[in-house]
């Protein structure tokens, strides 16, 4: 709908997956997998309502439907929203409480080196852009911490990350994701 | 690691397929963000009335910026003139999420603009050709836009801005590397930036459009001519209904490929902002004119 959809397309295409812009219900039909990027969480939340597309998507992920979100992404997924909009509602399927802009303005926008969960190697670069800070990682699997607080959770199959591994280079977050849309 | 230039990009990717809206107030700033702005402009004068009052032109009192910033959850960008890197401190140190050098102002140097790779906060640059969109991002801007015809609500410069700016990357994909060097030279641009922009086949940051979009049917126009987003002026609180013709623009931005909803969109929005034809402005009264 809005954010950095373009960066996630290239990255998934070339991990080997065929990808969709999801604007409309209809684009939903037939999906392994979703990912809900980052971008203004309060505008990609309207224009999901707007469009009627929020109700469709609660269902399909609430079914089981693979789900890669990143940044306002989280947002959007957060059972609970700290310091959003009075009125945002998002989808509320996933079992944290976040805080919107929790770690500041953009000035305060940073990259710091992660250790995920299941992924060998180097460490992860992240890329945090006035990024949601999780309160509380509630039952979800944390998969990364940075300075105490959950950077990446997983809850089934849904994979919730508070960086932008899109604008990175590095892919083995979207290859471990197409393998868990194709399972 | 703060303010690296990834982040400084990183945001204005984060804005693509957006509109981002210009406020004067606290409650436009709200209505924005109800109509689903991905980020506001805070100034105190939208461009048609800095045009219609002249003078100089500067950046904001840091209340107004500081009362929109406490309005709104979504991105606060800000103006400040050309050159003058002062006021871009002060931007800054107000925390601002980004700054506009902007031809709207009074430019306060005639041949620099400002030194932008210092600053944690990323800025914004306009552009009228592809030699001023790399020259901007030489000096650090982390995002571009279409310079435009501001305050004038008609949307033909920044269509010719877009324009160019395709064209210059498209003459870049049949040059070899002595060729892209002369090309670099006839338009005044670095040759690193321009290697890039012919290795990606676009600029390396995200390019918004911006000047005169005051209809739906301007915003898809403009996306369509392969922008990642628009900045829209005066275009919303100078029209008859502003929350119903920048929810009409955000859907516009959206579903820019799809005529069937911009029908729907541009129906029963009231009064357009009053138009200027670009010839009936004395040559001095030309913002895009602004900027080296």
């Amino acid at each position: 709908m809005q954010g950095a959809f373009a960066e996630h397309v290239r990255a998934l295409e070339k991990s080997g997956a065929r990808t969709r812009l999801v604007r409309t219900r209809e684009d939903l039909e037939g999906l392994d997998g979703i990912v809900l990027p980052g971008g203004e969480s309060t505008t990609m939340t309207m224009l999901m309502e707007r469009a009627g597309l929020l109700e469709p998507l609660r269902e399909a992920i609430a079914g089981g439907l693979a789900t890669f979100a990143t940044c306002a992404g989280m947002i959007v997924l957060a059972r609970d929203v700290v310091d959003g909009m009075a009125d945002q509602r998002g989808l509320g399927l996933l079992d944290v409480a976040v805080r919107r802009n929790g770690y500041g303005r953009q000035v305060d926008s940073f990259e710091a080196e992660l250790d995920v969960t299941g992924l060998g190697g180097k460490p992860f670069p992240g890329v945090f852009i006035r990024s949601p800070l999780v309160e509380s990682a509630g039952s979800t699997e944390v998969m990364a911490r940075l300075d105490g607080h959950a950077v990446a959770v997983r809850q089934g199959r849904i994979v919730a990350l508070c960086f932008h591994p899109e604008l990175t280079g590095d892919l083995r977050l979207h290859r471990e994701f197409v393998k868990l849309a194709a399972s | 690691m703060k303010g690296s230039f990834k982040v400084k990009a990183g945001l204005a990717q984060m804005l693509k397929g957006g509109v981002i809206m210009d406020v004067v107030t606290p409650e436009h700033a709200r209505i924005a963000q109800e109509a689903g702005a991905c980020a506001v402009m805070a100034l105190e004068r939208v461009p048609a009335d800095i045009r219609k009052e002249g003078g100089v032109a500067r950046m904001s009192d840091p209340d107004l910026i500081r009362s929109i910033m406490e309005a709104v959850t979504i991105p606060v960008m800000a103006k400040c003139r050309i050159g003058h890197f002062v006021e871009a401190q002060i931007l800054q140190a107000l925390g601002i999420d980004y700054i506009d050098e902007s031809e709207v102002l009074t430019p306060a140097d005639e041949e620099n603009h400002i030194d932008k790779h210092p600053f944690k906060v990323p800025f914004v640059c306009g552009c009228r050709d592809l030699g001023e969109a790399t020259r901007r991002i030489a000096e650090g801007a982390a995002m571009i836009r279409t310079k435009g015809e501001a305050g004038t609500g008609n949307v033909v410069e920044a269509v010719r801005h877009a324009r160019a700016v395709n064209a210059g990357i498209r003459k870049l994909q049949g040059l070899n590397h002595a060729e892209l060097v002369h090309e670099a030279k006839l338009i005044g641009a670095p040759v690193d930036v321009l290697e890039e922009c012919q290795r990606l086949g676009r600029l390396p940051v995200v390019n918004f459009a911006a000047g005169g979009i005051a209809t739906p049917a301007d915003a898809a126009l403009m996306m369509q001519l392969g922008v990642d987003g628009v900045f829209v002026g005066s275009g919303i609180f100078k029209s008859e209904d502003p929350l119903k013709r920048a929810k009409a623009i955000v859907a516009a931005t959206t579903y820019y490929d799809k005529p069937e909803r911009l029908a729907e969109v541009s129906a029963g929005l009231g009064k357009a902002m009053d138009g200027l034809e670009i010839p009936s402005i004395p040559k001095d009264g030309l913002l895009a004119a602004r900027g080296w």
